[in-house]
């Protein structure tokens, strides 16, 4: 368009560009800016208040020689290698399930899903109360006749970290599961007829056919569990509030007591930026495995 | 024919809950045959197809495959190799693994899956693509490894399922000759489901036409083509397609002619299948191509005047648009020759190329 | 099932038996989940209606012999969370006057921003939103510090408006996702017709795109409501104590450690906590469940 004069540039399209401010600013101030104030002042040694006093690796350090981070780490490593496998193999299978042609299929699938909706501190004390050994579990095998049975999972500190896992897998295996449906209801029905053609029997059909075209619905799931399982937090507080002892301790327990209670800053800067890193390595291949450029895919089919 | 019958099909139905998608179904397909199942959407020849292979349980009636009852059979024990539209091919497996996986399975002999595959591979020419993955492959490569994974089963019924709709059309029309030389070469059956009329005439030896869960016209394309036996199949078939008017019978034993407004036809030459009362309301249908553009007018009873309303040069020939009593009606012309709209020409019919409906029940005369 | 074995030529369906193995398998493992995800919503419903002279005697699986409700009366109305004995209506209330900005300020402003994603894309947009889709993963108490730093000196730090702000700014990347990708989905003819018309940024979000959008503004609500009313961390931190939100206050009266434990109080006041997220959950549906699918990110 010869003759008419185009808008000076940042005031083109105006109107998106302030409809993007809380956003824009989300990203510059709460998400790249808050997280390297965290990371730049976990090198210093700031106690109840920040300070830019830098002390090097001196609080990662020390952090390391606490017993209740590594024991939160070791806890985390548990609960995340368990819950991961569990509920994706659980979810995994239910979803198989639910997907031949059942009836009732609504009915099932808002039981198995309506943990997702419920608080961690809801799923928290409702499994306080089932695993308390003076009334629970224990106490229910007790009366039907087996009285020496011991259900120590709330009380002796090398298992209660299960009792989380439990928990978790609760609240979380439904949405595993809805997922993976998703994925399965988006197999194309032609492979399955071809697999029939070829006389490959249902469950090596999943095996060797599903599951592998599966992969990336796999991975997603796995990438956004993983995410949340770094996070667990609320569980802990209702359930055990990290006791006995320090036995279910979590980094990010350990993180909120140490800034927000006992005013160690320091420590609890230098802890969150080790669950960032966590993060980052879960976060990083992923990324780089979803958002390379695709090789080239011929016509895609229907 | 009195070829032994590869499939046959007896009093088949189908219904999902109360609705009725297949509706007592008879057909004998020969051995080696050809044969195109056509119709529009949801007119259940993908349903049939499904059928026959076993992937839809039938509501009643019976499938044989060489002779054989093998109504209440798995798909894998029929004896059939199916491509799908989609290719169904196992994304994460090579080609090679691809025409292997069934067989091993089946728990074949490793030496003799190597010989089927090399066979297959041979035939299809993908020899060089057996390490691929499909997502490497061409849209007409997957479709020939989808067609080798039929071929490697060593089965007598091969069924298609509209293999060539995902594909643009230069591929499709490539495909299409490879396709029906890959059935001069085997011999085999073959039962190919499609909706394109271009490649159920130029691939079958019969056609099935279908609607609404029965079957039209099971014929030769020639025969559905020049001698449709309902309304349907006439419409359905051809384009540009078919002109119909509506009119009714008149005139003499001796020479019937079709009378719309003051215009009268002769049926002289036409077949008529049964005698043709006089005042009765029918559909006289002529294709573009069997008709004629003239400047002086043809002798009585088979020429009429008419006014050119449109000229739509298509290359090869030219569709000329026109209106006779009343009604649009196009005529195939040669592309030499432009008319002009508001022209005043002759139309030549040609009764013996012509068909004849009942208006009511829409059946050839 | 080979035709020579049947003294009859096999005709019309597969024969089918009215119970195959395999079925009997089927629900048998899908009953058996059922039931465990069950068993924790009814043990909380029986134990929240009996006295708690029954609850020691008798086991958490029966039902209860005599019928009350004063554990639920007493969970709203009187019950200490360790401060006061206000019950947990305090707590309802506070989550009440949270949720209700929380859900419309952080829904108009994504909702905004999605459709500016996605049809008014701008140089840097598409990275500011990467950016804030990889800020979702980021933990929480990464950032915890610094955003009490910069609530404080703003003024809002402890206040109902310093937690409608967080929960708005971490609402911010799955809302956005959510509401990009629908408009996204939508024709683009459509947004071109529009402004061929001479309509502007404004005039075609409010007729066109809204018009369109209800179901898509359904499941965000459902997601903000569950999540808003879920949340935890942020309520104990940002609120203030006066505003602690019903999960604080329920965690407060279950886990405070003086006085006798009264354990049909606290699971009447947990199945409280839990009701608002369930009703929404089993009145929504599908909705949920297309909310989980994008909200998944959140977890």
């Amino acid at each position: 368009m010869a003759g008419s004069r185009r808008p000076f540039a940042p005031l083109r399209n105006l109107n998106a560009k302030i409809a993007a401010v809380p956003m824009i600013v989300t990203v510059l101030v709460v998400f790249v800016g808050c997280t390297l104030w965290t990371v730049v002042y976990s090198f210093t040694s700031s106690r109840s208040l920040p300070t830019l006093d830098f002390v090097g690796m001196d609080q990662y350090v020390r952090l390391f020689r606490t017993s209740r981070w590594t024991v939160s780490l070791k806890n985390l490593a548990i609960f995340g290698v368990l819950s991961l496998s569990f509920s994706l193999v659980l979810g995994f299978i239910l979803a198989a399930l639910m997907d031949q042609k059942i009836r009732f299929e609504n009915t099932f699938r808002t039981i198995f899903l309506y943990p997702h909706a419920l608080s961690f501190i809801v799923t928290g004390l409702v499994w306080q109360w089932i695993l308390t050994p003076a009334y629970g579990v224990q106490k229910v095998v007790r009366d039907l006749g087996f009285e020496t049975f011991t259900f120590p999972i709330l009380t002796d500190g090398r298992f209660t970290i299960y009792a989380i896992v439990i928990a978790g897998l609760w609240q979380g295996t439904g949405l595993v599961m809805a997922l993976m449906l998703a994925g399965l209801r988006n197999i194309d029905d032609e492979i399955w007829k071809a697999a029939r053609v070829d006389g490959i029997p249902a469950w090596k059909t999943y095996l060797f056919i599903i599951i592998p075209m599966m992969r990336p619905v796999f991975i997603t799931t796995l990438v956004i569990i993983s995410a949340t399982i770094v996070k667990v937090y609320d569980l802990v507080v209702a359930l055990t509030n990290g006791g006995p002892g320090i036995s279910s301790e979590v980094p990010a327990k350990y993180v909120y007591d140490l800034m927000f209670s006992r005013g160690n800053l320091g420590q609890g800067l230098a802890a969150s930026t080790i669950m960032l890193t966590t993060v980052l390595i879960i976060l990083v291949p992923w990324a780089l495995l979803e958002f390379r450029p695709r090789y080239r895919k011929g016509e895609v089919s229907k | 024919m009195t070829k032994l019958h590869s499939v046959s099909i007896k009093d088949l139905s189908l219904n999902f809950g109360s609705i009725s998608v297949l509706k007592n179904l008879n057909i004998e397909v020969a051995d080696g045959e050809f044969l195109v199942l056509l119709g529009p959407s949801g007119c259940g020849k993908s349903t049939l197809l499904n059928c026959i292979a076993g992937l839809l349980d039938i509501s009643d009636g019976q499938i044989f495959i060489k002779g054989k009852n093998v109504t209440w059979e798995e798909p894998k024990d029929r004896g059939i190799g199916m491509v799908f539209q989609s290719y169904a091919l196992y994304p994460q497996m090579t080609v090679e693994k691809n025409l292997s996986f069934g067989l091993r399975v089946a728990g074949l002999p490793a030496a003799e899956i190597q010989n089927r595959i090399a066979h297959a591979a041979e035939i299809l020419q993908i020899g060089p693509l057996l390490q691929r993955k499909p997502a490497e492959l061409s849209g007409g490569q997957r479709q020939r490894v989808a067609i080798g994974r039929a071929l490697v089963r060593d089965v007598d019924v091969f069924l298609f399922d509209e293999p060539l709709s995902n594909l643009d059309a230069k591929l499709r029309s490539e495909l299409r000759v490879e396709i029906k030389r890959l059935h001069h070469k085997l011999a085999n059956t073959m039962i190919y489901v499609t909706h394109d009329q271009i490649e159920a005439l130029t691939l079958a030896d019969r056609i099935a036409v279908m609607k609404g869960g029965l079957i039209q016209q099971l014929d030769d394309p020639l025969t559905i083509y020049n001698k449709p036996r309902n309304l349907f199949v006439a419409s359905f078939i051809g384009s540009p397609a078919m002109n119909f008017l509506k009119g009714e019978i008149a005139g003499t034993n001796g020479s019937r002619v079709f009378r719309v407004a003051d215009l009268d036809i002769s049926l002289a030459g036409y077949e008529a299948q049964q005698p043709l009362a006089p005042g009765h309301t029918v559909i006289f249908g002529f294709r573009p191509e069997h008709i004629a553009i003239s400047d002086q007018p043809g002798s009585a009873g088979r020429s009429c005047e008419a006014v050119v309303d449109l000229d739509e040069p298509m290359g090869a020939d030219s569709l000329v648009w026109l209106k006779v009593a009343g009604k649009a009606i196009s005529v195939r012309v040669d592309s030499g020759r432009r008319y002009q709209p508001g022209e005043k020409v002759f139309l030549i019919f040609n009764p013996a190329m012509a068909s004849l409906f009942d208006a009511v029940t829409e059946n050839r005369l | 099932m080979s035709s020579s074995l049947s003294s009859a030529e096999p005709r019309g369906s597969r024969p089918k038996r009215f119970l195959s193995p395999a079925s009997i398998m089927i629900y048998s493992a899908l009953l058996v989940a059922a039931i465990y995800y069950l068993i924790p919503l009814y043990v909380m419903i029986m134990t929240s209606l009996k006295g708690m002279p029954e609850i020691r005697l008798g086991n958490i699986f029966s039902p209860p012999v005599e019928v009350t409700f004063q554990p639920w009366a007493t969970a709203w109305n009187s019950a200490c969370t360790g401060l006061y004995c206000e019950g947990i209506k305090v707590g309802f209330f506070n989550s009440m006057k949270i949720l209700v900005p929380s859900v419309i300020l952080s829904i108009i402003i994504a909702s905004v921003n999605g459709y500016a994603l996605s049809n008014w894309r701008f140089k840097g947009s598409e990275l500011f939103f990467t950016a804030l889709i990889f800020g979702a993963f980021i933990p929480y108490q990464v950032m915890l510090y610094p955003l009490v730093i910069i609530t404080r000196q703003l003024g809002i730090f402890g206040t109902l408006t310093g937690v409608v702000v967080i929960h708005t700014i971490f609402g911010m990347p799955i809302l956005t996702l959510l509401f990009r990708n629908y408009f996204v989905s939508l024709p683009p003819e459509l947004f071109k017709a529009a402004r061929v018309d001479g309509a502007g940024f404004w005039r075609i979000f409010l007729q066109i795109m809204l018009p369109m959008s209800l179901p898509i503004f359904v499941v965000a609500v459902i997601l903000q409501v569950t999540g808003i009313w879920n949340d935890f961390l942020f309520g104990v931190i940002f609120a203030g104590t006066k505003n602690f939100p019903m999960t604080v206050q329920l965690n407060n009266i279950v886990n405070s450690t003086q006085g006798v434990k009264e354990y049909n109080v606290n699971m009447a006041a947990t199945i409280l906590t839990g009701a608002v997220p369930l009703l929404v959950y089993f009145f929504s549906g599908k909705y949920f469940v297309r909310g989980i699918a994008a909200g998944a990110v959140k977890g």
